[in-house]
């Protein structure tokens, strides 16, 4: 491996290890935190609000001022999503999402850097949602595959 | 009469988390953002993150997952040594409930291409239409779920 690839590979450590220090100081590691936010006729807690608009303030201007450059340090040019289509796989799938993470009080970002925390149940979660992925990959290959199927 | 704060061990005060902290650590969010933007060119979205480091591309690809979630573990490792006590972790769900969760969140955001960080953090950032959607559906969802589950079934509380 060069020089370049293992300084492209600290940084993404480093880069990680800023999400997960801010993921804990948000308090988004606690799934109480979370469920309260969502529980608006209960003990309600604005805490994720916060979060959110913390992370807008940062984000927004700063992919603008990032966006000025024609590519990033350690890639050939910004692989940005491409897809502005607001489908029914977008719906649908975020509101399994939203029923999920209402359900277990995690979500994929809260529940990575949370691994850490030698709790057993970040790491159910995350197999949980790893089976998810796989389950939908093999439903949607086997979709396919019907219909390239000759009648 | 004792201050209940001079009860507590010193320790539980530096990770004492709150609004303030949640905005701090909503910047924090928004740089690691930044910063993956930056270095890799790429949107920190959780799921296709740990989906890739799962379903792996090639070695290039999966190798700066495997980096960031690295980064991600050891900072709440280094916390909790640091802090000595661990982070705060109030889980009212069942080991069944977080399994059934997990399984909706897994197929939801492969589904709907996202999850918080994908689009509620950088899709919003982006200003893009989609993800603005993808937030307000899966907001409410959770909203839906939560008062299902605390105030109609009585569960977790």
């Amino acid at each position: 491996m060069n020089r370049h690839a293992i300084t492209s590979l600290f940084a993404a450590v480093a880069t990680g290890g800023v999400f997960g220090v801010g993921i804990a100081l948000s308090g988004m590691m606690n799934p109480e935190t979370v469920l309260n936010f969502f529980d608006v006729f209960g003990t309600w807690d604005p805490t994720l609000a916060m979060v959110m608009v913390g992370a807008l303030l940062v984000t927004a201007p700063g992919y603008r001022v990032i966006w000025r450059s024609n590519a990033p340090l350690f890639q050939q040019r910004f692989l940005l999503p491409t897809n502005t289509a607001v489908d029914k796989p977008l719906v649908f799938g975020s509101a399994l999402f939203g029923i999920g993470w209402g359900i277990a009080g995690f979500c994929p970002g809260a529940a990575l850097p949370a691994l850490g925390t030698g709790r057993w149940e970040p790491v159910l979660f995350v197999l949980a949602v790893i089976a998810g992925i796989t389950l939908r990959r093999v439903v949607q290959s086997f979709s396919h595959s019907l219909i390239k199927r000759p009648a | 009469m004792q201050n209940q704060r001079d009860l507590e061990p010193n320790v539980n005060t530096f990770l004492e988390l709150g609004l303030h902290t949640a905005l701090i650590g909503g910047a924090l969010i928004g740089l690691s953002a930044l910063l993956l933007m930056l270095l890799h060119g790429r949107i920190l979205g959780a799921t296709g993150i740990l989906s890739g480091l799962v379903f792996v591309n090639d070695r290039e690809d999966w190798s700066w997952r495997a980096a960031l979630v690295l980064g991600m573990v050891l900072a709440t490792v280094a916390l909790g040594l640091i802090g000595g006590a661990s982070l705060p972790m109030t889980v009212d769900a069942s080991p069944l409930m977080i399994i059934a969760g997990g399984l909706l969140v897994g197929v939801g955001t492969s589904l709907g291409s996202g999850c918080t960080s994908g689009h509620g953090i950088c899709g919003l950032a982006r200003m893009s239409l989609r993800s603005l959607i993808a937030v307000l559906v899966f907001m409410t969802s959770a909203a839906v779920t939560v008062f299902v589950i605390r105030h109609v079934l009585g569960v977790g509380q």
